[in-house]
C-alpha cells in the first residue's frame, strides 16, 4: 500500500507531545509552584487532639488532699451506629422519655454529624453508670468515656478552692498566648484560677489522621510530631482541712466571713464565708442546675465575704490606733484619760459604754475596757500632730499608716477578686465638708473607733492581728506555702509570700502593754466567754454600726500571748455583740487548732451556734417566697393529675420548669403566689429546704 | 499463507509494549491497593481473598492475561474477517443494553452477569468499533478522499458513541471522538480540525469573556481580516461572503446557540462542570432542567466543585517526591471521591509527587509513541487504522483522565487506561492492544 499522508504521523506525534507537556506544565504548577494544596491537605486530614493531663491536688498543711481527681463518666453516642439499640432500656435507665431521646439525637447529630461521637448525657451518676455499664451490650453505637472531675473529700472551702469550668470567649481572649481552645476546662476562681498555669500541667499534642468523615485511621507519622502531656503538680497549702471544716460549721445559718492565720509564716489556715456551698455541687451532672441557684440566691453564697465583704472594722480598730500613737511617740503605754462616760472634747458627746473612774488610766485598762473617749483622744493626738502642718497632713500621716497596716490596700492574698476594702482619702472629706481643710479631727473623729467611712475585709483584720502578734511584722497572707517541683519563676511569684513586711518601729515592751489589754479583754473584759483554759488569748471585739440593720458581731484575736500561733478575725453580720457570736466561735476555733481538739465541755457550744440561725429577715422572705411558689406550684400540679381537665396539654406542660432556676421567669402562677400574704419570719420546717444548709 | 508464526507467540510480538503493558497494569493494582488500604485490616493473604478491589482487579488482570495470550495463538485473519460481524454483535449489544442495563450511578450502561460482575456494551464497543472503522478505511473501494466515504467512516465511529449518550454514559460517548484524530490520518481534510478546533476555542470563549466584548472582538477581527485582505476580496467577491459567513456564525454560536446548549440541553451539574474546569461560577438557577427539579417536590441538590478541589488537593499535596508509598494522607483519609476509579491518578500523584507522575506519563507518552511507531511500519492498511485506533483511544483516555483530575478539563467519567479499577476497561484495553500486537506480529503478510 502506498504510504500518503505519511507527514500527518508527524502532526499527530507532535500533538501528543504537545498535550503531554501541557499536562506537565500543570503538574508543575499544582505540585511545586503552589504551596496552597499542602496546607489544605493538612487541614484535611491532620486531626490534632489535645491530651489533658491530670490536674494538680491541693493539699492541707498535714498533707491531706482538700480535693482529688476523680474520674465520671459520660455516655456518649455516634449517632449513625445506633441502630438496633434498645431505646427503651436506655431511656429508663437515664429517666428520660423518647421525645427527649430522639431531642439529644438531633442535638447530637447538629452538633457534631452522624460520624462523631457527642456526649448523650454527659457526668452521669455512679448508680446511673452501673446499670448502663451492665447493659452496654444492648446499646449499638454509645459508650462510655472517662472524664476526669474533681471531687472534695472534706465537702468544705469552696470559695477558697473555686471551680473548674469550660472557658469560655472572654477567657479565650484573655489567655490568648496559653493555648486554651473551646470546650477546655480552666480554674474560674479560687485558687483553682490563681495556680491555674500550676495545677493545669502541660497539655500534649497527639497528631492523627482522619478520614473525610472525620474518623480517626491512625495516628500520623506514628506519633513523630506528637508531644506527651505532663500532669499539672501539687500545691502544698497552709490550710488545716478541719479547722476550716469546723469554721464553715460554725458559721452555719448566719452571715459573716472567719479567717485564720498562721502570723509565724503568714499561712492562712481557714478562710471561711457564709453561706456557702458544697464545693462538690459543683462538678457532678447537676453542675449547670446548681450553678445556676447558687448565682440567683440572694444571699450570695459565692461570693467570698472573707476577701471581698466590707465591714466597718468597730473597736477592734482600737489597738490599731494605739500602735499609730505610740509609734509616733504621742503616747506611752501609761498614757490615761479622764473618761466620764463619754467623749465630750468635740461637742457632739461620743458615749462610752464604761462610766467608772479609771477605766482608761492607762493603755492596758483602755484597750481591756474598750473605752471609746480614750481612743476618740489617741486618734485626735495622731490627726492634730504638732508635727504636722494640718489636720490634713496628720490624716494623711495616719492614712499612710493604715495603709502600711493593710487597711485599705490589697494584701495580695493568692485567690483572685480581693477587695481593698476603704480607708478614706482626704478629697472624699473635702467633698463631705463643702471643701479643702474645712474639717477637723473633729469632724472624723469616730474613725478613731472604727466608724465613719473606714472599712475593712475579715482578711485585713486578722492579718492585723498577725503583726501585733508580731510585734509589728507580717507575712502577706497567703494559702500555698509551696509548689511540687518548685520553678524558678515559682520562686519568684512565691517570693511575696515569704518577705517580711515591718510596719512599726515600736518597742517590744510598749507592745507588750497592748498585748496585755487585749489578754485582758478575755481576762476580765468584754470577751469572757472567749477564754480557754490554759491559754493567753489576746482578743478584741467589735460591735460595728452599719447602715444595713442590726450591728455587725466582730471578734478579732492571737493566742497564746507569749508564742502566738493563730490570729483571728470573725465577723457575724447583724448578729449584735461581738463577744455574743464572734467571739465563741474565734475561740472554739483556736481552741481547736491550738489543742487540735476541742474539750468535750465546750462541744454542746458548737452545736448551739451552729444551730443559731441569725439570717437577716430579708433573706429569709426570699426563702420563703421561693419555697412557696414551688409548693403552689406542686400543688396545682397534684391536683391536674388527680381530676381530668379539659386543659391544653402543652399549656400544663409549661409549668414543669424549675423555679429556682429561673425566678424570674413570668408566668401565671407568679400572681397566684404573691397573693398569698408571707409572715417575715419564716416557718421552722422550711429550714430544710434553704439551699445555704450544707448536708 | 499457513500459520507459521503459530509455532512460537513471542515470534515478531513487541516485546516493548507488553513490558509497558505489563508494568501500567501492576503499577495500576498498587495504587488501587494505596487506596483501599487499612493498617488494621490488612494482611499479605488479602491480595487473594477477592473481596478487596486490588484483589478483584488482580483477578481481572490475571484474566486478561490469559485472554492475551489466547489473543496472540490466533489468527490474525480472524480480526480482518470478522470486524463487521463484531460490529454488528456490539451495537446489539448495545441496544440489548437498554433492556437489560442496570442502573450505576445514575447510567444505565452496564448488563449484570451475576457474581458481582457487570459488562459495560459501551467499553467493549470501543474494540468492534476501531476493528470495523479499519475495516472499511482499508477496503480496496473505500476512496477517503470523497465526502461520501468520509460521512460513513464517521457514522461508523459515532453510532455507538449515540447509543451510549442515550445511556447517558456521555463521557464513554465522548471518547468516540477520538476516532476523529485515526480520520485524519487516512486523509480526512485537516480543515476539519482546524474548523474543530477553533469552535472549541470559541466555545471557551464565550464562557470565559463576556458576550459583549467577544461580539465586538469577533467583529474587530472580521473587518480586520476583510481589510488585510481587500485586494483578494475586490477580485473574488465569494471570499467576502465566507468571511461575513463566518462571522455571523460565530457571532450567533457566541451569542445564541452556546448559551441555549448551557442552559436547556446539559444538565445542571454538566454545565456546572464546564465552567468549573474554566474556573467560572455557573448559576444553576439559569438551567432549564434545574428549574423542572426546583418546580417539582425535591429541591435541586446544589452540586460543587468538590470532586475537584479534593483532586487538586491531593495532586498538589504530593510535593517534588511524594508523600511516600501508602503515606498519603488525603488518600488513607478517603477525600478524593472515586478515588480507585475515575480519580486514580491522584493516589499516584499524593504517593510519588511531581517526579513519580512525570515517569507516569513518559511511560505512557513510550506507550502512545511505541504504537504509531508501530502502525507505520504496517504493510497492511488494516494493520495501521487499527493501530492509530489504539493510539487514538489511549491518548484521548489518558488526556481526558489525567486533566479532569488536574482540574483542566470538566469532569466525565472516564477511566484511565490500564489503571482504573474496572474489569470492563482492563479487558478492553488489554483486548485492543493484544489484537494490534496479534496483527503486528504478522506484519510481514499482507492483509489487504
Amino acid at each position: 500500500m502506498p504510504v500518503y499522508n505519511q507527514n500527518r504521523s508527524r502532526i499527530i506525534q507532535l500533538i501528543f507531545i504537545a498535550v503531554f507537556i501541557v499536562i506537565t506544565a500543570q503538574l508543575l504548577n499544582l505540585q511545586l509552584f503552589s504551596s496552597e494544596y499542602k496546607i489544605q491537605a493538612e487541614n484535611n486530614a491532620i486531626y490534632r487532639k489535645v491530651v489533658y493531663p491530670d490536674r494538680g491536688i491541693i493539699y492541707d498543711r498535714k498533707h491531706r488532699a482538700i480535693l482529688e481527681n476523680t474520674v465520671m463518666y459520660d455516655l456518649m453516642v455516634t449517632p449513625n451506629e445506633t441502630k438496633g439499640t434498645d431505646t427503651i432500656t436506655i431511656c429508663t435507665i437515664l429517666d428520660i422519655d423518647i421525645a427527649e431521646y430522639r431531642k439529644r439525637m438531633v442535638t447530637a447529630i447538629i452538633k457534631n454529624t452522624s460520624y462523631k461521637p457527642s456526649a448523650f448525657a454527659p457526668l452521669v451518676s455512679r448508680e446511673i453508670f452501673a446499670r448502663l455499664n451492665e447493659n452496654m451490650y444492648k446499646f449499638p453505637g454509645f459508650f462510655l468515656t472517662e472524664r476526669p472531675v474533681r471531687t472534695y473529700p472534706y465537702s468544705a472551702a469552696a470559695n477558697v478552692l473555686g471551680y473548674v469550668g469550660e472557658v469560655d470567649t472572654t477567657y479565650l481572649r484573655k489567655h490568648k498566648i496559653d493555648g486554651y481552645q473551646m470546650g477546655d476546662y480552666a480554674g474560674i476562681t479560687g485558687l483553682e484560677a490563681s495556680y491555674e498555669k500550676i495545677l493545669m500541667g502541660q497539655r500534649g499534642v497527639k497528631r492523627s489522621i482522619r478520614d473525610n468523615k472525620n474518623r480517626i485511621q491512625g495516628s500520623y507519622e506514628n506519633g513523630a510530631f506528637d508531644t506527651a502531656a505532663l500532669a499539672g503538680r501539687n500545691l502544698y497549702s497552709s490550710m488545716d482541712i478541719e479547722l476550716q471544716q469546723l469554721a464553715e460549721k460554725l458559721l452555719g445559718s448566719k452571715i459573716g466571713s472567719a479567717v485564720a492565720i498562721n502570723p509565724k509564716t503568714g499561712g492562712i489556715l481557714a478562710m471561711a464565708t457564709s453561706p456557702t456551698y458544697d464545693p462538690n455541687m459543683l462538678t457532678g451532672s447537676e453542675r449547670r442546675k446548681n450553678y445556676g441557684r447558687l448565682v440567683l440566691d440572694t444571699a450570695r453564697p459565692l461570693f467570698n465575704r472573707a476577701i471581698k465583704g466590707q465591714y466597718p472594722p468597730g473597736s477592734t480598730f482600737k489597738p490599731l490606733g494605739a500602735l499609730v500613737a505610740l509609734d509616733e511617740g504621742l503616747i506611752t503605754p501609761a498614757y490615761g484619760y479622764p473618761c466620764g462616760g463619754a467623749y465630750l472634747s468635740c461637742g457632739r458627746p461620743v458615749k462610752c459604754t464604761h462610766a467608772g473612774h479609771g477605766h482608761a488610766a492607762t493603755l492596758r485598762l483602755a484597750l481591756a475596757n474598750s473605752c471609746n473617749s480614750y481612743f476618740s483622744q489617741v486618734f485626735r493626738m495622731a490627726i492634730d500632730n504638732p508635727a504636722y502642718p494640718n489636720a490634713q497632713a496628720g490624716y494623711l500621716k495616719w492614712k499612710e499608716y493604715m495603709n502600711a497596716f493593710g487597711l485599705g490596700v490589697r494584701l495580695d492574698v493568692d485567690l483572685p477578686s480581693e477587695d481593698k476594702a476603704s480607708i478614706p482619702d482626704t478629697a472624699k472629706y473635702n467633698r463631705d465638708f463643702g471643701g479643702y481643710a474645712r474639717w477637723n479631727s473633729c469632724n472624723i473623729l469616730t474613725l478613731g473607733i472604727g466608724q465613719d467611712r473606714m472599712t475593712a475585709t475579715p482578711l485585713q483584720l486578722a492579718n492585723a492581728m498577725c503583726f501585733i502578734a508580731n510585734k509589728g511584722t507580717y507575712y502577706t497572707p497567703h494559702f500555698v506555702d509551696s509548689i511540687e517541683n518548685e520553678t524558678i519563676e515559682d520562686t519568684v511569684f512565691m517570693n511575696k509570700y515569704r518577705r517580711n513586711h515591718k510596719v512599726t518601729n515600736i518597742s517590744d515592751e510598749d507592745f507588750e502593754a497592748v498585748h496585755m489589754g487585749m489578754q485582758d479583754v478575755t481576762e476580765i473584759g468584754t470577751a469572757i466567754n472567749a477564754k480557754i483554759n490554759g491559754i493567753n488569748i489576746c482578743a478584741k471585739t467589735g460591735t460595728a454600726q452599719n447602715p444595713h440593720g442590726k450591728n455587725h458581731s466582730i471578734f478579732v484575736a492571737f493566742a497564746p500571748r507569749e508564742n502566738p500561733q493563730i490570729a483571728i478575725a470573725v465577723v457575724v453580720e447583724n448578729a449584735g455583740y461581738g463577744s455574743t457570736w464572734a467571739a465563741p466561735i474565734a475561740s472554739l476555733m483556736m481552741e481547736k487548732y491550738l489543742n487540735d481538739t476541742i474539750s468535750a465541755k465546750r462541744l454542746p457550744e458548737v452545736e448551739r451556734i451552729s444551730k443559731a440561725d441569725l439570717i437577716p429577715a430579708a433573706i429569709k422572705h426570699w426563702y420563703y417566697a421561693k419555697d412557696s411558689l414551688r409548693l403552689a406550684k406542686l400543688a396545682k400540679q397534684l391536683d391536674a393529675d388527680k381530676a381530668p381537665t379539659f386543659e391544653n396539654t402543652t399549656d400544663t406542660k409549661k409549668i414543669t420548669f424549675d423555679p429556682e432556676a429561673e425566678p424570674n421567669r413570668n408566668d401565671d402562677n407568679k400572681g397566684d403566689s404573691n397573693k398569698i400574704k408571707a409572715p417575715l419570719i419564716k416557718p421552722d420546717e422550711k429550714q430544710l429546704k434553704n439551699p445555704i444548709k450544707k448536708q | 499463507m499457513s500459520n507459521s508464526s503459530n509455532n512460537s507467540i513471542s515470534k515478531g510480538v513487541d516485546w516493548l509494549v507488553i513490558w509497558l503493558y505489563a508494568i501500567l497494569v501492576c503499577i495500576g493494582i498498587l495504587c488501587i491497593f494505596m487506596v483501599e488500604y487499612d493498617p488494621d485490616k490488612f494482611t499479605a493473604g488479602s491480595f487473594f481473598t477477592f473481596n478487596t478491589n486490588y484483589s478483584k482487579q488482580l483477578l481481572f488482570a490475571a484474566v486478561s492475561a490469559l485472554i492475551a495470550i489466547f489473543i496472540l495463538l490466533s489468527d490474525s485473519k480472524l480480526y480482518t474477517a470478522f470486524a463487521n460481524l463484531f460490529y454488528v454483535f456490539g451495537i446489539l449489544l448495545m441496544f440489548a443494553t437498554f433492556a437489560l442495563g442496570k442502573d450505576i450511578n445514575g447510567s444505565k450502561s452496564w448488563i449484570p452477569l451475576g457474581g458481582g460482575f457487570n459488562l459495560q456494551p459501551a467499553e467493549l464497543c470501543k474494540i468492534f468499533t476501531a476493528l470495523a472503522l479499519s475495516k472499511y478505511l482499508s477496503r480496496l473501494d473505500t476512496d477517503f478522499t470523497k465526502l461520501k466515504s468520509q460521512v460513513i467512516a464517521a457514522a461508523i465511529a459515532m453510532s455507538p458513541a449515540v447509543l451510549s449518550v442515550l445511556q447517558h454514559e456521555t463521557g464513554l460517548a465522548l471518547a468516540y471522538l477520538s476516532f476523529f484524530i485515526v480520520m485524519y490520518r487516512e486523509g480526512l481534510p485537516g480543515v476539519i480540525l482546524v474548523i474543530g478546533f477553533s469552535f472549541g476555542a470559541l466555545v471557551i470563549a464565550t464562557l470565559i469573556i463576556a458576550p459583549n466584548t467577544l461580539a465586538i472582538a469577533l467583529t474587530v477581527i472580521a473587518a480586520a481580516t476583510i481589510y488585510f485582505l481587500r485586494r483578494q476580496v475586490k477580485r473574488n467577491r465569494q471570499l467576502l461572503i465566507v468571511i461575513l459567513g463566518a462571522w455571523v456564525l460565530c457571532v450567533g454560536i457566541q451569542r445564541f446557540a452556546v448559551p441555549y446548549i448551557f442552559n436547556n440541553v446539559f444538565e445542571c451539574y454538566q454545565s456546572q462542570r464546564i465552567y468549573n474546569a474554566v474556573g467560572i461560577e455557573y448559576d444553576c438557577s439559569q438551567n432549564s432542567s434545574s428549574k423542572n427539579l426546583e418546580a417539582g417536590a425535591k429541591a435541586a441538590k446544589v452540586p460543587d466543585d468538590y470532586n475537584v478541589r479534593q483532586s487538586k488537593i491531593a495532586i498538589g499535596s504530593g510535593g517534588i517526591l511524594g508523600k511516600g508509598f501508602l503515606k498519603g494522607t488525603q488518600t488513607r483519609g478517603k477525600y478524593v471521591p472515586e478515588q480507585r476509579t475515575d480519580f486514580i491518578f491522584t493516589s499516584l500523584g499524593e504517593a510519588f509527587g511531581f517526579v513519580g507522575c512525570f515517569i507516569f506519563l513518559v511511560l505512557y507518552l513510550l506507550l502512545l509513541l511505541r504504537i504509531i511507531l508501530i502502525a507505520e511500519r504496517q504493510r497492511s492498511a488494516f494493520s495501521r487504522v487499527y493501530a492509530y485506533c489504539i493510539a487514538s483511544i489511549l491518548f484521548f483516555h489518558i488526556v481526558v483522565n489525567v486533566c479532569m483530575t488536574i482540574g483542566l478539563f470538566p469532569i466525565i467519567g472516564i477511566p484511565l487506561p490500564l489503571i482504573s479499577y474496572g474489569g470492563s476497561s482492563l479487558l478492553t484495553f488489554t483486548v485492543l492492544i493484544f489484537i494490534l500486537l496479534r496483527l503486528d506480529a504478522d506484519r510481514q503478510m499482507v492483509l489487504r
